[in-house]
């Protein structure tokens, strides 16, 4: 048997100094957007279901630290983080989350379904496990267009459980595409923790059979995703095929918003936003390096929050979309 | 003794074959399950084992002979008698089969390069039509692919795809494993990029598998998207009842397909609206799902639809003028159509036949206009009646022209049962010509 199981170290490679201070930034804005997306969500401004990302932020943010502009990326709907990560506006997200015209998809998508092709964000996709075929097809396109591009194809470890899962493992080694396969694994599908629902429940090992390698990675640290992601990245722009990174992550909140959370303790969740909270690792990090002050510290929180206190007045002030919406967009004329 | 030996059916819907080779010659001493002879059916190359044991006395049917239909001896073959007993040798036994075919050879389409497909009666099958538009498309556009299982090596399930890996390459031309749901799930997120798959099942029966995908991701992302991303997308392959092959492989998906905002849905009659309509389909920027019918493959026409050339979507056709009763049906309901409205010609009944072609978007002013003209309707599909395409075009009869009717919108369906596979429950359970000329004389 092949050993595939790289497990990789802690810190391997520090961030430099400015990668340190655009990571705490970029993941205290996600925390903000987050944070205000579940007020707002309260006060029946959003509706529908809507999925909050925070625990999470330092896997999103290391790995877009780790791709290049024109790489894809697609995941299924707990997908706010990645949006922002990639590039686009949490105005346009917030907008779209209020189901407002100035959203990314006019008001019609919802929290569920986002998409930007000018970020190569490709949604955004509300059925568990339906990203993976759709973000190996994305690599496939690479391939076909015989360019370097590599994609990143996000799902959860509930999804890993899905069958189309192993179907596209399988297409994917078969034709060698450019895909990483980034299992979020927050360890609790909606309710059912991993122990509950996966045999296996190494889910980096989920490729064995199809001869993929892949290896776990604490998803609660932005130095050890950045250095995975970029080894990884490289190793599959560079014709190694497809590649499992499991990150071990953990959501603070429950799995949507009318989730209570109940079949967990609140020691847990407790234990771990105490020990590992990512943006707090980083945070105490910048200040022991004396990267940055106090003051300085506090001045990137402000303008974050900011920035997301503008996003939710841009959303709150957006129309609605025209009636005539509701027909456009079923085809292209 | 001696009995001959007839040619073999080797798939459910095969009604001829050519005889490619054979492997013993006259004077051989043959045993039986030994293989004698190699043909081609419409689906592939096959081997034909004997029956018997004895020596062969004759050959009937010379090497390289086409079209030769099921049934027709090819050999005779002296029987050892010891060996060959039972009542079906028995039964077999009789006179000489004496009359040596010649054999027949048709025009022989060149596969390694499908420039185009010479026939000597002008004549194209559905399955060339359907092939030449796939290869004319990928000629003109370079993001255009096949994917599917089988439509590479192996030429096609049913070989539709015949000849394409040999022109374009197997970068373009792709067989997958057998994983509807993952093949077709890579192929959209692959349109979603800017190509144009052509994804083939090979039977409309296991796209249920992919359901998820045609749904969800392929008919929705343009709309939830705000516009942002569509799926140029192709699915295509056979749908409707086949021949003997029971209830799982067995059904007409119209309605379904028809019933989802965001696709396409075309199910065409002829060679000629085959091509034009799949070639349409392949350059449309909106998933299409393109139903192809197995029991059609073979049918032949005049093709009139050159490179450049494709058929509107969302047209349909009115194959007969008429004034007495509107018959609507498509697909290979309209086998039926037709010779039921000819039939009623005689009868003195002058019926108008549409065949609609495209069941997304329907096209509702042909068939308003003429109901405004006949003033009755009938509406023929082989799938099942609840929900069916036959109830929207009542529906939109009854909305938009029921001061226009003089008798009930009537339907002929198929049966509401799994599809039998014993011979004569599968014939009841399909829509007959008797079916239409009965309900048409109930408002005539």
């Amino acid at each position: 048997m092949i050993n595939t199981k790289t497990k990789s170290k802690k810190i391997n490679k520090k961030l430099s100094n400015s990668d340190e201070i655009a990571s705490y930034t970029e993941m205290l804005k996600i925390r903000r957007f987050e944070e205000k997306a579940g007020q707002l969500y309260g006060m029946g401004k959003i509706g529908g279901f809507c999925h909050l990302y925070i625990g999470q932020e330092a896997v999103v943010v290391g790995l877009q630290m780790s791709i290049e502009k024109g790489d894809q990326l697609i995941t299924t709907y707990r997908d706010h983080g990645h949006m922002i990560a990639c590039g686009m506006d949490p105005r346009g997200v917030m907008a779209e989350l209020f189901g407002k015209s100035d959203g990314y998809s006019k008001g019609k998508g919802g929290s569920m379904h986002m998409f930007s092709k000018e970020m190569d964000f490709y949604g955004g996709h509300g059925i568990v496990g339906a990203s993976v075929p759709l973000g190996t097809g994305l690599a496939f396109a690479n391939k076909y267009r015989k360019n370097d591009r590599v994609t990143l194809t996000y799902f959860g470890d509930g999804a890993a459980n899905q069958g189309q899962v192993y179907e596209s493992f399988n297409m994917a080694k078969l034709w060698n595409l450019p895909c990483i396969y980034i299992i979020e694994n927050n360890r609790y599908a909606m309710g059912t923790s991993i122990q509950r629902s996966s045999a296996q429940s190494d889910l980096s090992q989920r490729g064995l059979s199809f001869g993929i390698e892949g290896e776990q990675v604490d998803g609660m640290d932005i130095n050890a995703v950045v250095e995975a992601g970029k080894r990884i990245v490289d190793r599959t722009r560079n014709g190694g095929g497809p590649y499992i990174l499991e990150m071990l992550t953990y959501r603070y909140r429950g799995h949507s918003m009318s989730d209570p959370a109940q079949y967990r303790t609140r020691d847990e969740v407790n234990e771990v936003r105490d020990q590992s909270d990512p943006i707090e690792s980083v945070k105490n990090r910048i200040l022991k390096k004396k990267i940055l002050s106090e003051k300085e510290i506090k001045d990137i929180d402000i303008s974050v929050k900011k920035q997301i206190l503008e996003a939710a007045d841009f959303a709150e002030n957006s129309p609605l979309p025209d009636p005539s919406e509701l027909w456009n967009d079923i085809y292209i004329k | 003794m001696s009995t001959k030996i007839l040619m073999p059916a080797m798939s459910p819907s095969m009604k001829s074959g050519s005889l490619t080779k054979w492997l013993v010659k006259v004077g051989d001493n043959i045993q039986s399950g030994d293989i004698i002879a190699e043909i081609e059916t419409d689906k592939a190359g096959m081997e034909v084992e004997s029956m018997y044991d004895g020596v062969i006395s004759e050959i009937l049917i010379a090497e390289g002979s086409e079209d030769i239909e099921i049934k027709t001896p090819i050999a005779i073959i002296e029987l050892d008698v010891e060996l060959n007993t039972g009542k079906d040798t028995e039964e077999l036994k009789g006179k000489l089969f004496t009359n040596k075919v010649k054999p027949i050879k048709k025009e022989t389409e060149n596969t390694k390069s499908i420039k185009k497909i010479p026939s000597n009666d002008n004549q194209t099958s559905v399955r060339e039509a359907l092939r030449d538009a796939m290869a004319e498309e990928m000629r003109l556009d370079k993001d255009v692919f096949v994917i599917g299982e089988e439509v590479g090596e192996y030429q096609g399930a049913y070989k539709v795809t015949q000849g394409l890996l040999e022109e374009f390459g197997q970068d373009r031309v792709i067989d997958t494993p057998i994983t509807e749901n993952g093949f077709a799930g890579i192929s959209i997120g692959a349109s979603f990029t800017g190509l144009k798959p052509i994804v083939e099942f090979m039977t409309f029966n296991f796209a249920l598998q992919a359901m998820d995908h045609i749904i969800n991701s392929a008919a929705k992302t343009l709309y939830m998207g705000g516009g942002q991303i569509n799926s140029q997308i192709v699915f295509r392959g056979p749908n409707g009842a086949a021949a003997r092959v029971g209830a799982q492989h067995s059904q007409d998906f119209s309605a379904w397909f028809s019933h989802i905002p965001g696709l396409i849905v075309i199910a065409p009659y002829t060679a000629h609206d085959s091509k034009g309509l799949l070639k349409a389909a392949i350059r449309n920027p909106n998933p299409v799902i393109f139903l192809e019918n197995e029991i059609l493959y073979n049918d032949k026409g005049l093709v009139e639809i050159d490179d450049q050339d494709i058929i509107e979507i969302g047209k349909a056709n009115i194959v007969k003028a008429g004034e007495d009763i509107t018959i609507i049906s498509f697909s290979i309901g309209m086998k039926i159509v037709i010779q039921a409205a000819e039939i009623l010609l005689k009868e003195g009944i002058n019926a108008e036949v549409i065949d609609l072609r495209t069941l997304k978007p329907l096209d509702k002013d042909t068939i308003i206009s003429s109901v405004k003209k006949t003033s009755k309707c009938v509406i023929v599909e082989q799938g099942w009646s609840q929900s069916g395409i036959g109830s929207e075009i009542t529906a939109i009869l009854m909305e938009e022209a029921f001061d226009y009717l003089d008798a009930p919108v009537l339907r002929v369906t198929g049966k509401d049962v799994p599809m039998p596979y014993a011979e004569n429950l599968e014939k009841l359970a399909l829509p007959t010509v008797e079916d239409i000329l009965d309900i048409v004389k109930k408002i005539i």
